[in-house]
């Protein structure tokens, strides 16, 4: 038997405000339990909510960008239920009417490119944080609450169960993610918990037209969880089914040391949040006007960075993994225009570059390496003035110094020789030197003329021109 | 008379005048609360009376006149317990946004004054702490949510107070204690600070001796506040001294708050009023309103809901009364048990009810719906007349006890008040007349933002009646110098 | 008529520990008030929109400025039992019984 799955994927990203969603406490990460609450996010008697107009544009931003509708009127709701997390025991969140509605994104996947529909982009207010004695859920004999984390607003983006695998998955939450940090609304930190990721999975026979039974998986907290849970899950679901069981509709907590999902049995009654329209606040009303000046900040995304990279002649692989990254493509995009070949830098900053920011684990703008720099060292070895070598070897010493190279090789005297003449000498030298391996080759062992060149690169200390020490040498040997 | 007798206005005159020295009027107040406190238990908590006495300043006449504030609108430093056993050990760590206001005019609190737990309630007896009485008569009710303020006003242990309204709390008091109280237009006083009961109809007003108190107070209060959304940034209302002409106004007398269930003494005082008004040159049309009967169904639906969730927030976790248990929910569930009484209870189960799945559109929309029939009702009316009147309660105030065993009954005495907060207009309650010497309200409805002509109206009522000069005779109090 | 079950489903969602004559006393009044407000049923509202709000305000935004507010002390100033900085509280889930 052959099943179809159906994925849904639920996101919770914090966005990236100054002050939280109702009050005008600080969004701030790693402070002490407890120092960044106020009435509001305390949930104190009396205390009341005013909305935060930049977590509003935020949440409208994300929606243009996924491909939403927006709602022009939209209203906020109280989600009740009782957590000792949740200051109010009740959440200010949205119903039936979320600020964004009916969008889509669209993925690669080994069949092609995906549609994947998105039905709701709505604004909440996140809760505190709750910590166990002993660090687990279980057999802790008290728990900890600390509320710095309540009321940093939250987006909630819920798309249709359209993904039918744990790869689409992946790259879908990878899309979400570039997206929101390319729009500057989320910093997109999966382990850190700014991007927090629910699934509910399904499977059913090929060829039905109804829906399985869905499990809800929580606590998955990386990419690679994602893919993991979602294995796992599948598998469980496809080997009860093929038993003739029926899967439990439940939610499901991932087990991430022992690799798999466990139920979370729990003495709670089926949900009924009694969502009603919250008082204390007003309706939102998103005219056009606000619509299209938003629309008119929305960056280019990497959906588009990746086409246009393609139309420069970039490789399929290097333009998406340029597009998807927000730094080096914006160093990417100013150096193009200061030194006009795009594939030569794209595989300058995926390659050499990239493997001197892993060893210093930095990003490319918490370094001193500027586009200018950058076009200037490529422009050198053009000129034949250095080899790419040199270019090489110079390159961290540009990192962290931020330094002309020009004046690097001024300095350090390593100006490629041209000079025939000079080469030549040098030449000869080897030749004389070596007798015995250009005796091999002129026997037909054309491994040791690459032997030769070697010596003459090495007795100047790699300034020679590589292309003309070939010709010369050629030449030399008859 | 003696100064506590007083309207705050005629002292603010007298000190003005240097006629009386400034502390004299809160040693007046402390004089009438040590003698009657006792007997009429209108607070909850009193400040030290040295400490109000030291906090009158030279240059400051309104700390010279003390006033109460009810014990559900948070003044920093201050037991806030909401009449609530659930609060019962909560300081306020902040200060109500009329507070601040109040502040600002070193306005010298008393104490805070006792209600009906979390404001649910038309008696006062439904405080943890133990009821109030009416200072008319110690073993009548004050009437509530608002019974604490009511009484310290009518008897004197305070010149003022604050209340909260959102079915009738601080009008409905206000009649059964003999006094002024105003329920100002939705939105025009903040209720940052303000204990929510019902978030959509809750406002605070003033309780007061007499209609320019009232004005006086309420010009202090209200305003934007960029702290409570549902605030509304326009023009406030400044005071300037009322004038009371009323000639050619009219007024409407609704229909259906006169039938079925008033007191017929009650009606008696209408039909006094009536005259009066018709006397002052007004003209006076009965005027019906065909959905105003469904307020109490709509109101004890809505008020409930909202209170089910405002109320969530009283769990044990960050503050106020803890029960035990094993885990945290069982913890919250015992905290709740044993913190809230039976009224809150009642109005808890009941909004959490008619919220749950399956009843949301049977009760809480089609609330909703009525809501905005009686709503509009109001409005076609308003097209026509300048104010509207009824009695404010339709029922005298009545024996503690009396009432306790039938909340619906309760309930249903709330008639009069209850349309007003569903449409958020603003009304005011005056005293109109007594039947055996216990005090009838008047009601005294506008459109939304007339509290100025409310004033007007109910000032020229007011000083062509003796009503307003009473004053309760308490254990030998005596009436008049 | 409510059933004792749906009164005991309603503490649950209310978080409300009730004694059984609490129990009893409720389900009689809340019958007693839910058959009153049956009144609504006596008019047909399925056109009439629901409100909401009876101010016609909308967009009440604030800017996006930070403030401090309570310190630590003062976010603590009511909790039944704190430590470390913490608000403190029975465990979230008990032993397995």
């Amino acid at each position: 038997m052959e099943y179809e799955v159906n994925i849904g994927i639920e996101i919770h990203a914090e966005l990236l405000t100054k002050s939280k969603v109702f009050c005008s406490c600080p969004v701030q990460f790693g402070a002490p339990p407890n120092t960044l609450t106020c009435p509001v996010c305390l949930g104190l008697p009396g205390a009341l909510p005013v909305l935060n107009k930049k977590a509003v544009e935020y949440a409208i931003l994300t929606a243009l960008a996924l491909n939403c509708k927006i709602n022009r009127n939209a209203i906020f709701h109280r989600k009740n239920y009782f957590y000792p997390d949740l200051p109010k025991n009740y959440q200010i969140s949205q119903y039936d009417t979320p600020i964004g509605i009916q969008g889509y994104l669209e993925i690669e996947t080994s069949n092609g490119r995906k549609r994947i529909r998105i039905r709701r982009v709505h604004l909440e207010e996140d809760t505190g944080k709750l910590i166990h004695s002993g660090g687990r859920i279980t057999g802790s004999d008290m728990s900890f609450v600390d509320f710095n984390r309540s009321g940093v607003p939250l987006l909630e983006i819920v798309s249709e169960p359209d993904i039918s695998s744990p790869e689409e998955a992946k790259e879908y939450l990878i899309n979400v993610r570039d997206i929101l940090i390319f729009l500057g609304v989320c910093d997109g930190k999966m382990e850190e918990g700014s991007m927090r990721c629910e699934a509910n999975v399904s499977i059913r026979k090929k060829g039905s037209d109804k829906l399985g039974t869905k499990t809800e998986l929580k606590n998955i907290n990386s990419f690679r969880a994602v893919e993991r849970a979602l294995q796992y899950e599948i598998e469980r679901q496809v080997e009860l089914v093929s038993r003739g069981k029926e899967v439990i509709q439940e939610t499901r907590h991932w087990d991430e040391k022992n690799e798999k999902t466990v139920s979370m049995r729990s003495k709670e009654e089926a949900h009924d949040y009694r969502y009603f329209p919250e008082p204390d606040l007003v309706p939102l009303e998103i005219d056009d006007a606000w619509i299209e000046n938003l629309r008119s900040q929305i960056p280019e995304l990497p959906e588009e960075k990746y086409e246009r990279y393609k139309n420069l002649g970039l490789t399929p692989y290097e333009a998406k993994l340029l597009a998807h990254d927000l730094e080096l493509s914006i160093f990417f995009d100013r150096a193009i225009k200061l030194y006009n070949n795009p594939r030569n830098i794209a595989n300058w900053l995926l390659v050499d570059v990239t493997k001197e920011l892993k060893d210093r684990n930095k990003a490319i703008t918490q370094t001193l390496l500027t586009p200018e720099i950058m076009a200037e060292l490529l422009l050198l070895i053009d000129e034949g003035k250095i080899s790419g070598r040199i270019a090489k070897d110079i390159l961290p010493e540009l990192i962290d110094k931020g330094v002309s190279p020009k004046k690097i090789i001024e300095e350090k005297n390593l100006i490629q020789i041209t000079d025939t003449s000079a080469l030549l000498s040098i030449i000869d030298q080897v030749l004389k030197e070596n007798a015995g391996v250009v005796e091999e080759y002129k026997r037909g062992k054309e491994k040791s003329f690459m032997y030769l060149v070697g010596q003459v690169m090495k007795l100047t200390k790699g300034k020679a021109n590589p292309k003309l020490v070939n010709e010369l040498l050629k030449k030399a040997l008859g | 008379m003696e100064l506590a007798d007083l309207t705050a206005h005629e002292l603010l005159e007298l000190i003005s005048k240097k006629e009386l020295s400034p502390q004299e009027v809160v040693k007046s107040c402390i004089d009438r609360l040590e003698r009657y406190e006792s007997k009429i238990k209108a607070y909850l908590f009193i400040r030290n009376p040295e400490e109000v006495i030291n906090s009158v300043k030279e240059d400051a006449p309104y700390s010279a006149i003390p006033i109460a504030i009810k014990d559900n609108i948070l003044v920093k430093g201050l037991p806030n317990t909401c009449a609530s056993k659930i609060l019962a050990n909560f300081i306020a760590p902040y200060n109500a946004t009329v507070i601040e206001r109040l502040n600002k005019r070193s306005f010298n609190i008393m104490g805070k004054t006792n209600l009906d737990e979390f404001a649910m309630g038309s008696s006062t007896e439904n405080s943890a702490f133990g009821p109030t009485r009416n200072p008319w008569d110690i073993e009548r009710v004050p009437g509530g949510s608002s019974g604490g303020s009511a009484a310290s006003v009518a008897i004197g242990s305070a010149i003022w107070a604050l209340g909260s309204d959102t079915g009738g709390s601080i009008r409905q008091p206000a009649s059964f204690c003999g006094v002024v109280g105003l329920k100002p237009t939705y939105g025009t006083v903040s209720r940052y600070g303000l204990v929510a009961f019902a978030s959509s109809l809750d406002q605070i007003g003033p309780i007061t001796k007499d209609v320019t108190d009232c004005a006086l107070l309420y010009s202090f209060i209200n305003g934007y506040d960029p702290n409570d959304s549902t605030s509304l940034n326009i023009k406030p209302y400044i005071y300037s001294p009322l004038k009371g002409d009323i000639k050619g106004i009219k007024i409407g007398l609704i229909r259906e708050l006169l039938g079925e269930g008033v007191d017929p003494l009650v009606k008696r005082c209408m039909e006094d009023v009536v005259k009066t008004f018709e006397d002052l040159g007004a003209v006076v049309e009965e005027v019906s309103l065909p959905h105003i009967s469904y307020s109490v169904p709509t109101y004890y639906i809505l008020a409930p809901a909202e209170a089910s969730s405002n109320l969530a927030r009283f769990d044990g976790v960050r503050y106020g009364f803890r029960a035990s248990g094993k885990t945290a929910e069982e913890m919250m569930s015992n905290t709740r048990g044993e913190g809230f009484g039976p009224e809150v209870k009642r109005r808890i189960m009941l909004g959490t009810y008619v919220l749950s799945a399956g009843y949301y559109e049977a009760f809480y929309l089609k609330a909703l719906k009525f809501r905005n029939l009686i709503a509009s009702d109001f409005r076609k009316v308003f097209e026509r007349f300048d104010v509207l009147i009824s009695p404010t309660s339709p029922i005298l105030p009545f024996k503690l006890g009396e009432k306790v065993e039938n909340p619906l009954e309760m309930y249903l005495a709330d008639i009069c008040t209850i349309p007003i907060n569903l449409a958020g207009l603003p009304a005011i309650s005056i005293p109109c007349g007594f039947v055996d010497n216990l005090p009838v309200g008047l009601q005294i409805i506008g459109p939304v933002f007339s509290e100025a002509k409310l004033f007007e109206v109910a000032y020229g009522f007011e000083q062509a009646t003796p009503f307003h000069k009473k004053r309760p005779q308490l254990g030998g109090i005596t009436n008049g110098v | 008529m409510l059933s004792i079950e749906e009164v005991i489903h309603i503490e649950r969602l209310a978080r409300l520990k009730l004694t059984d004559k609490e129990r009893e006393m409720y389900r009689n009044q809340l019958n007693d008030v839910l058959n009153y407000a049956a009144k609504l049923d006596e008019i047909d509202t399925s056109n009439v929109p629901p409100m909401y709000h009876v101010l016609p305000v909308s967009n009440v935004l604030r800017e996006d400025i930070p403030r401090e507010n309570f310190s630590q002390r003062e976010a603590l100033s009511n909790a039944p039992l704190e430590e470390g900085g913490f608000f403190v509280i029975p465990p979230i889930l008990g032993g397995e019984e």
